[in-house]
């Protein structure tokens, strides 16, 4: 295990060292290294893989110093902070901390705080603070918003961001960068570590975490940070399953090839089989058991089940019990399962560094390569699984673009300052810009988020006597009273999730029995009573709808109706979808495809065309009674899907009379009553739809409504909970936030939370960014094929036609079909 | 006027400005998109639920709902009255959000509610919100009307109420069509009584399947879901719970 770098012979002192040598270790050199950015008091981000020892690489200063300073006469405050995105991963290290911290005696106390913390401890903590605290985001911005947070936090010498690199490019990395900047103002002496497992561009992460000043030079930050990288780590072994001859068109389950990765299952020791959404989980799951004659135990693991069942699952995997997991991105992080020796990836991965991440979980020792099979659910994913695993081999990975902070979390942010002492909005000005995402915020927008948590910023100024915040006579704010502020801290987080329904067994009179697990309201749209679908790993049938519950029974239907479910709701990364056309492109790659992927490419290139990497493929064909467009541009579901709403607006206008769109993650099909294979494509594809037919669309879109919805409840303009209140879904809201929207869009459109919802839509919900590079980088390049039939390319995306359901837009629609059917009723 | 004769229990036919005439206990009515009622052989227009200052009344108590909905409430009702020019304008109730509404209505919302007045009797039905009536506004205050053959009040009565003309309870559907689900407000009625919904541009719905409309019809009600420039007949039997 010893690595070659020679430590300094004071670096570590005698009775760590000494631990070390009991277990028969060395310290690594990245480990060493950290302790040296330690002593230094330097900032520091650790790179490393999993199983590189990385958490007690972030810790081992921390404990040096806690176990070298001086005894004291009066109480200490607290030491080192642990940030983790995840309780469960706070509460694991908490355990793993503790043992070295047990072996070498040390005087430290280090303890978790998160939601399920007991009442009395977190007094206690309160009151007598642990040397190092291990938490969660939402637990320190609560904290912050705490009266006595400066007092509590003034002692802080260092704070342990871990797994950076899944929270940086977040709401949720808003509002810890804030905290972050915060933290080093109550405590100067603060130290920040960051960790994260390998990343594309480090410099993203170091910017994020770094201290920005006033100084242009400090503008950047990055050099306040310095970067430690940790071993390589063994490269992964990363194979595909060909399935040879009988890889689908369409679809998204991979069933063809179940009885493969059962097989599979058999061999390994654990597997952790991953899917990308909650119904493929469910799906894989019934198909292993189906599979299982040897009863091996496998288990299933996503979102939607209850709690106690997934701390189950977790807990009988720790314990070796089982011997596959069906999992979704529940799993992608968190904590570690040492058996593990197997990842399965079913259906496609989406983007190189998530299935790095995910690679990561089969073994947790560096010294030996994680294994990882990739299972293509049709053909499309069968090249975009050889791409991942070209750019995975390569090391080549996606990274997510750095983030500019949004208004909505910032509003929150400065309630919690007010909550917690009065402020200074000069002094809170510099605070905040010296946080990574906000670094450019400009004192107009700093000025109207200050506004909006005082009186909602209206242009209208109404509520001037109804302040939240109040100034002082020494001209700072604070919090109007305790009231205001107790809500507050009820209603803190950047995390806004979709209503959820408790799924319940019925009992008599539709009451909700047993709790079985939670869906997304959305979900029940697709079914009606009677209909029946399968949910954690049983078919059942549903009775009702309550207010609240979701009432079920079991069914033993053998065929349930499976909801139609879009594929991934992860977008195929830029880079991937890159890698994806150079692959189709180069004829000479074909070899490393199965047979009939490469017929299937054969077929395309003699009846339509294979474009170069720089070029869209638009294809138009008639078909039955309609005339179809399917253009390829594989930049993933919701760019297509808005490039696919705008041109239906212009194909509109030139009269060609656009019936219907489907989308999926690499193509997009219109069809229509007249042919389209006169149109000027350029034209058609020219980049001012962005403009104008853009916004007009947006501000009617249902996504828009759900875009404000999260602003709004982050920034506090809707409060989830209110004291003593319990709070049961998502949906104890006494009023509606889209009649709101339909107000505010109507009197003031340039309100600070429309500002912020237009951006969130633009980016999370319908990819604009996306869609623009898209749009540029195919200008002039668009070849065009007119055929007289479908080409082989164009049948997975016809093939989804009639799988989906309209979105919420064709309101009108839905009203008129169902007069209709009164009529018919009447008449009948 | 393209009345579609239909053999149903309730006599119904869309009415230009995608309105919806119907029969309701012998009575003509149309009911409105705007989610008004108009008795044309009375040249009474009636609305429900105003809550006016309920964003104000939220932004008291901490939550600055934006503050624009009494004058989105009032230019809808003004829009109304200007295509219909009533004689008499009946607020069924529930005009004010809370007690001391009145007292945070803007000057400008304030002139607006007088100039409804002028020149045509304006009625305030009281309700549960704002009981006394308005204090400084004009217009005369009744707990209960009867017009045309029709009871108009706040709240409606429990048991069958042949005639009433009510609001209080904001009914909205949930629609189902093979399309997909919809939840829009909507008028609630079996041909002898009608409630009507909610007017004000911030009051919620309350879903017409709730209990608290079991019993109050003599047959399966029709609704009348409000849509984009007109009012939908939908059935009963495609309204589905929340």
């Amino acid at each position: 295990m010893a690595d070659a770098a020679g430590p300094p012979a004071d670096l570590l002192p005698p009775k760590f060292q000494a631990w070390f040598d009991g277990r028969g270790w060395s310290p690594r050199a990245h480990q060493l290294d950290m302790v040296a950015k330690g002593r230094a008091g330097r900032d520091a981000l650790l790179i490393a893989p999993t199983g590189g020892g990385k958490t007690l690489a972030g810790f081992l200063p921390s404990l040096i110093e806690i176990a070298e300073r001086p005894p004291a006469n009066t109480p200490r405050g607290l030491h080192t902070l642990y940030i983790s995105p995840l309780k469960a991963l706070a509460v694991d290290v908490e355990r793993n901390l503790n043992a070295p911290i047990l072996e070498m005696g040390l005087p430290i106390v280090a303890e978790s705080r998160t939601g399920d913390t007991g009442v009395a401890r977190r007094q206690r903590q309160r009151v007598k603070p642990p040397d190092i605290l291990l938490t969660t985001p939402e637990q320190l911005a609560l904290l912050c918003a705490w009266e006595g947070a400066r007092a509590y936090f003034e002692d802080l010498r260092c704070v342990i961001l871990d797994e950076i690199h899944t929270l940086h490019a977040s709401k949720r990395g808003d509002l810890l960068a804030l905290d972050l900047a915060r933290l080093q103002q109550l405590a100067p002496n603060m130290r920040r570590v960051g960790l994260s497992a390998t990343v594309d561009d480090p410099e993203v992460i170091k910017a994020w975490m770094a201290r920005h000043g006033e100084r242009a030079a400090d503008r950047q930050g990055t050099a306040s940070v310095d970067l430690v990288r940790g071993p390589p780590g063994a490269e992964p072994v990363v194979d595909l399953l060909l399935s040879e001859g009988r890889v689908p068109w369409a679809g998204h389950t991979a069933q063809h090839a179940m009885a493969e990765v059962y097989e599979t299952i058999k061999r390994a020791r654990i597997a952790l089989v991953f899917v990308n959404t909650r119904f493929q989980a469910e799906f894989a799951f019934q198909e292993l058991w189906r599979l299982n004659e040897d009863a091996l135990p496998i288990a299933l693991h996503h979102g939607s089940l209850a709690a106690e069942q997934r701390r189950k699952v977790e807990a009988a995997m720790a314990r070796g019990e089982l011997r596959a997991v069906v999992c979704t991105s529940t799993l992608d992080l968190g904590i570690d399962w040492g058996d593990v020796d197997l990842v399965i990836q079913l259906a496609s991965p989406k983007g190189a560094s998530r299935m790095v991440q995910r690679i990561g979980r089969a073994n947790h020792r560096l010294d030996e390569p994680s294994r990882a099979l990739f299972v293509p659910a049709n053909r499309f994913e069968m090249l975009e699984c050889q791409a991942a695993r070209e750019a995975i081999a390569e090391n080549r990975l996606d990274g997510d673009p750095p983030r500019i902070g949004a208004l909505d979390v910032l509003a929150q942010h400065v309630m919690g300052c007010a909550c917690s002492e009065p402020f200074d909005m000069l002094a809170l000005y510099e605070e905040v810009r010296s946080a990574g995402p906000y670094r450019d915020l400009s004192w107009e927008d700093f000025e109207a988020v200050v506004d909006f948590v005082s009186t909602g910023g209206y242009a209208l100024k109404t509520y001037d006597r109804f302040r939240r915040i109040v100034r002082l006579p020494d001209g700072r704010w604070r919090v109007r009273d305790q009231n205001v502020a107790q809500r507050h801290r009820l209603n803190v987080g950047a995390i806004v999730s979709p209503a959820m329904l408790a799924v319940r067994m019925a009992m008599r009179g539709n009451r909700g029995g047993r709790k079985i697990g939670e869906v997304e309201e959305g979900m029940l749209e697709m079914l009606d009573p009677g209909d029946t679908f399968v949910f954690a790993g049983q078919v059942w049938e549903l009775v009702a709808v309550t207010n609240l519950d979701v009432l079920v029974r079991p069914a033993n239907h053998k065929d349930p109706k499976m909801p139609s479910w879009g594929g991934s709701k992860f977008a195929l990364s830029t880079y991937l979808a890159k890698r994806v056309r150079q692959l189709m492109f180069d004829e000479t790659h074909w070899a490393v495809l199965p047979g009939d992927v490469r017929e299937w490419l054969e077929m395309q290139k003699d009846r339509s065309l294979i474009v170069r990497e720089d070029e869209m493929l638009l294809e138009t064909f008639p078909r039955g009674k309609r005339n179809f467009m399917v253009v390829y541009p594989f930049e993933g579901r919701l760019a297509h899907t808005t490039l696919a709403m705008l041109l239906t607006r212009r194909l509109e206008r030139l009269g060609v009379g656009p019936l219907g769109f489907v989308c999926n993650d690499y193509a997009m099909a219109i069809w229509a009553l007249k042919p389209m294979d006169g149109l000027d494509f350029d034209e058609l594809f020219a980049e001012d739809m962005l403009g104008d037919d853009l916004e007009a669309w947006l501000q009617e879109s249902f996504m828009m409504k759900r875009a404000f919805k999260g602003c709004a409840i982050i920034a506090g303009l809707i409060e989830r909970r209110f004291p003593g209140e319990q709070q049961k879904t998502g949906r104890q809201i006494t009023f509606s936030t889209d009649l709101i929207y339909d107000v505010l869009r109507k009197h003031e459109p340039d309100h600070l939370l429309l500002r912020c919802a237009r951006a969130d839509a633009a980016t999370g919900l319908i990819d604009v960014a996306r869609l623009g590079d898209m749009l540029a980088r195919i200008r002039g390049r668009i070849r065009h094929a007119a055929l007289d039939r479908l080409s082989p390319f164009s049948v997975p995306i016809l093939l989804e036609i009639g799988k989906e359901r309209s979105p919420g837009d064709a309101a009108e629609m839905i009203l008129a079909e169902a007069e209709a059917e009164l009529i018919a009723e009447a008449i009948a | 006027m393209n009345d579609v004769a239909i053999p149903f229990r309730y006599a119904f036919a869309a009415s230009d400005c995608g309105g919806l005439r119907l029969q309701v206990n012998g009575s003509e009515v149309t009911m409105r998109a705007s989610g008004a009622l108009w008795l044309a052989s009375e040249r009474a227009l009636v609305v429900a639920d105003l809550h006016l200052e309920k964003g104000s009344a939220y932004a008291a108590r901490g939550q600055m709902l934006p503050p624009y909905d009494t004058r989105e409430t009032l230019a809808r009702l003004r829009a109304e009255v200007a295509t219909l020019a009533p004689a008499v304008v009946i607020l069924l109730g529930d005009t004010f959000h809370d007690r001391r509404s009145e007292e945070r209505l803007a000057p400008d919302d304030a002139a607006e509610l007088r100039t409804l007045a002028a020149g045509r009797a304006l009625v305030w039905v009281v309700g549960n919100h704002d009981a006394d009536g308005p204090r400084a506004l004009p217009g005369e205050t009744a707990d209960e009307m009867i017009l045309g053959g029709l009871v108009l009040r706040h709240e409606p009565r429990p048991g069958l109420r042949p005639g009433e003309v009510a609001g209080h309870l904001h009914p909205a559907a949930r629609v189902r069509a093979p399309r997909g689900t919809l939840r829009r407000r909507c008028f609630v009625t079996d041909g002898e009584r009608i409630i009507l919904p909610a007017f004000g541009a911030y009051a919620g719905g309350l879903n017409v399947r709730d209990a608290a409309f079991a019993g109050m019809f003599a047959r399966p009600p029709l609704a009348g879901v409000l849509a984009i420039s007109r009012v939908r007949a939908i059935s009963w039997r495609q309204m589905e719970v929340d």
